[in-house]
C-alpha cells in the first residue's frame, strides 16, 4: 500500500488500498456469475430451441421465473431464506455466486436465443439438406453466425452483472460495496459517506466504462461487416 | 416395378399446413437416372412436394420412399435420407461465415466423417466441375449470384448424392447469370444423376427432362415427355400456364 500512501497520504492511501483490495472480490463474483451464468445460459438456449417440447418448456419456465424475481430477492432467498429454513450454513460467496448465476443465465439465454432466431431459416435448411444433425447444424452453422451478432450485447450485459454484484453486500459478501459502506459508517473524520461513496462509484465506473466502450466498438464492427 | 429399384416412390401422399391442404393424393415414381422437371403456377405446391422428399417438410398421409428409406412424420434420423439427396435452393443459402472451400468441406467432415484431406480433395474436384476452383478461398458475399449458385451445386454434390433436388435454382438470378447455372445443371443431368427440378426454364426442360410434371392446386394433373407436354398439353390449366410463360 506504500504506493497509495505516497500518492494520497497515509489516511486516504489506506482507505483507497482497502477499497481496491475489496474490488478483487467484486471482480471474482462478476467473473463467476458471468461464466457460470454463461454456461448455464448456453444450456438453456439449446433447450429453448431444441426439438424436445419438454426441454423447451423447462427452459421457458426457468427463464420466466428468474427474470421475474428481483436480484435482491434472490440474494435474500439464497443467503438468508434457505440457510434458515434448512438450518444449514451457506457462505455468502456461494449464495451470492448462485443468485447472480441464476439471474445472469436467464438474461443471457434470452440474448442468445434472440441472436439465434435472427439467423434466416434458409441457413437451418441448408444445414439439414447437407445431412447435418440438429446439434451439428447448431454448432457449426447457426451458432457461429449468431455468436457474432450476440457479442456486443453479451459484453454489454457484463456491465449489468458487475453492477448487480454490488447488491451482494446485503448478505455480507465482502466486496467493494460492503467495504465502502463499512468505511463510510466508521465515524472517522475524512471518511464521511460523501467522500467514500464517490470513490466507490469511481471504482465501479472504471470497471464498467472500458467494457461499455468495448461493447460500442464491437457493435460498430458488427454493423460495418 | 420393384420398389427397391426406384429412386423415389410416392403413393397417396397428402400434406396439410394446419387445416390447409397443400398436397392432395400425390402418386409419383422416379427411377434412378431419371430427370424430371416440375412446373406449375405459384402456390401450386411444387416446393412443398420436393421439400417432402428430403424431409424438410413432413407429410401426413400416404407414403414416401426415397432410395429405399421410408419417410414418415417425426422420423428419427432424417439426416440419413438427406445424405443421399442433395438440394439446391432458390436463394443459394451458402454459409456466409465460411469460405467457398469450407462450405464444401464442412458437411463432408461432419455428416460423412471424411478426413480433412479427403474432404478437401472432393471439394476441389466439384468446384472444378462447376468451374470456380479459383474462388475457393473467397467468402460467399464476394461472389456473383451465378457463382454462388454453382458453389451451392458443388456443395451438394460433394456429399455424392444419388438424387438431386432443385427448387427454382435460377429464379433469384440476374438474367445474364441464368445460363451459367443452367449449363452446370445440363452437364450434371448428362452425368446420369437422378434429378427433380422445379423450374420454369422450358428450354432446360426440353433439353434434359425425361418427364415434365405439371402441378396445380396441390395435385399432379399432367405428367408427360417434354415434347408431348409442350406441343399438346391436355389439361386446360396446363394450356393456360404454358400460354403465360412461353
Ligand atoms: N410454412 C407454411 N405454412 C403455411 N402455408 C404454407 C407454408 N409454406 C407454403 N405454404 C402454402 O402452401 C402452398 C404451396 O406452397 P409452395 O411454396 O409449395 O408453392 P410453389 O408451387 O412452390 O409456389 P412458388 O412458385 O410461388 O414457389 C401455398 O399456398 C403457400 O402459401
Ligand atoms: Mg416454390
Amino acid at each position: 500500500m506504500n504506493f497509495m500512501e505516497n500518492l494520497f497520504g497515509p489516511f486516504y492511501g489506506n482507505m483507497i488500498g482497502l477499497l481496491l483490495s475489496a474490488t478483487r472480490y467484486t471482480i471474482y463474483l462478476s467473473l463467476a456469475a458471468f461464466f457460470g451464468g454463461g454456461l448455464l445460459g448456453l444450456i438453456l438456449t439449446v433447450f429453448k430451441i431444441s426439438p424436445s417440447r419438454i426441454l423447451r418448456w423447462f427452459a421457458t419456465g426457468y427463464i420466466w421465473l428468474f427474470q421475474s424475481i428481483p436480484l435482491l430477492m434472490l440474494l435474500f432467498l439464497l443467503g438468508l431464506g434457505v440457510p434458515t429454513f434448512y438450518q444449514i450454513d451457506i457462505p455468502p460467496w456461494l449464495a451470492a455466486g448462485t443468485a447472480l448465476t441464476l439471474f445472469t443465465s436467464a438474461y443471457m439465454s434470452e440474448v442468445w436465443r434472440g441472436a439465434l432466431e435472427s439467423i434466416p431459416t434458409g441457413q437451418w435448411e441448408a444445414g439439414k439438406a447437407v445431412g447435418l444433425t440438429f446439434m451439428q447444424n447448431l454448432c457449426w452453422i447457426i451458432a457461429p453466425q449468431a455468436f457474432r451478432i450476440a457479442i456486443p450485447s453479451t459484453v454489454g450485459f457484463m456491465i449489468q452483472v458487475i453492477k448487480g454484484t454490488s447488491m451482494a453486500y446485503i448478505i455480507d459478501y465482502d466486496d467493494l460495496m460492503r467495504w465502502g459502506k463499512r468505511i463510510a459508517n466508521s465515524q472517522l473524520d475524512g471518511a464521511e459517506p460523501f467522500v467514500v461513496f464517490p470513490i466507490v462509484a469511481l471504482i465501479y465506473f472504471s470497471l464498467c466504462f472500458p467494457l461499455s466502450l468495448w461493447a460500442k466498438h464491437l457493435e460498430k464492427q458488427a454493423r460495418d461487416s | 416395378m420393384n420398389k427397391e429399384n426406384l429412386a423415389i416412390s410416392i403413393s397417396g401422399m397428402s400434406k396439410w399446413y394446419d387445416d390447409f391442404k397443400v398436397l392432395t393424393d400425390i402418386d409419383l415414381s422416379v427411377t434412378f437416372g431419371e430427370r424430371i422437371v416440375i412446373c406449375g403456377p405459384s402456390g401450386s405446391g411444387k416446393s412443398t412436394l420436393i421439400r417432402c422428399l428430403n424431409h424438410l417438410e413432413e407429410h401426413q398421409k400416404g407414403s414416401i420412399v426415397v432410395d429405399g428409406i421410408e419417410l414418415y412424420p417425426g422420423m428419427k434420423n432424417p439426416e440419413l435420407v438427406r445424405r443421399t439427396v442433395g438440394m439446391v435452393f432458390q436463394s443459394f443459402n451458402l454459409f456466409p461465415h465460411l469460405t467457398i472451400l469450407e462450405n464444401c468441406i464442412l458437411p463432408q467432415r461432419r455428416a460423412l466423417k471424411r478426413s480433412k484431406e479427403q474432404a478437401r480433395e472432393v471439394a476441389m474436384k466439384f468446384l472444378e466441375r462447376v468451374k470456380i476452383p479459383e474462388q475457393a478461398d473467397k467468402y460467399p458475399r464476394q461472389l456473383s449470384g451465378g457463382q454462388q449458385q454453382r458453389v451451392a451445386i458443388a456443395r451438394a454434390l460433394c456429399m455424392e448424392p444419388k438424387i438431386m433436388l432443385f427448387d427454382e435454382p435460377t429464379s433469384a438470378l440476374d438474367p445474364e447469370m441464368v445460363s451459367e447455372v443452367l449449363d452446370t445443371m445440363i452437364e450434371l443431368a448428362l452425368s446420369g444423376i437422378t434429378m427433380l427440378c422445379v423450374t420454369h426454364e422450358m428450354g432446360f426442360a426440353r433439353k434434359v427432362a425425361d418427364r415434365v410434371i405439371f402441378m396445380d392446386t396441390g395435385q399432379i394433373i399432367e405428367s408427360n415427355a417434354p415434347e408431348t407436354f409442350f406441343s399438346q398439353p391436355k389439361h386446360p390449366r396446363a394450356k393456360e400456364f404454358l400460354g403465360q410463360i412461353l
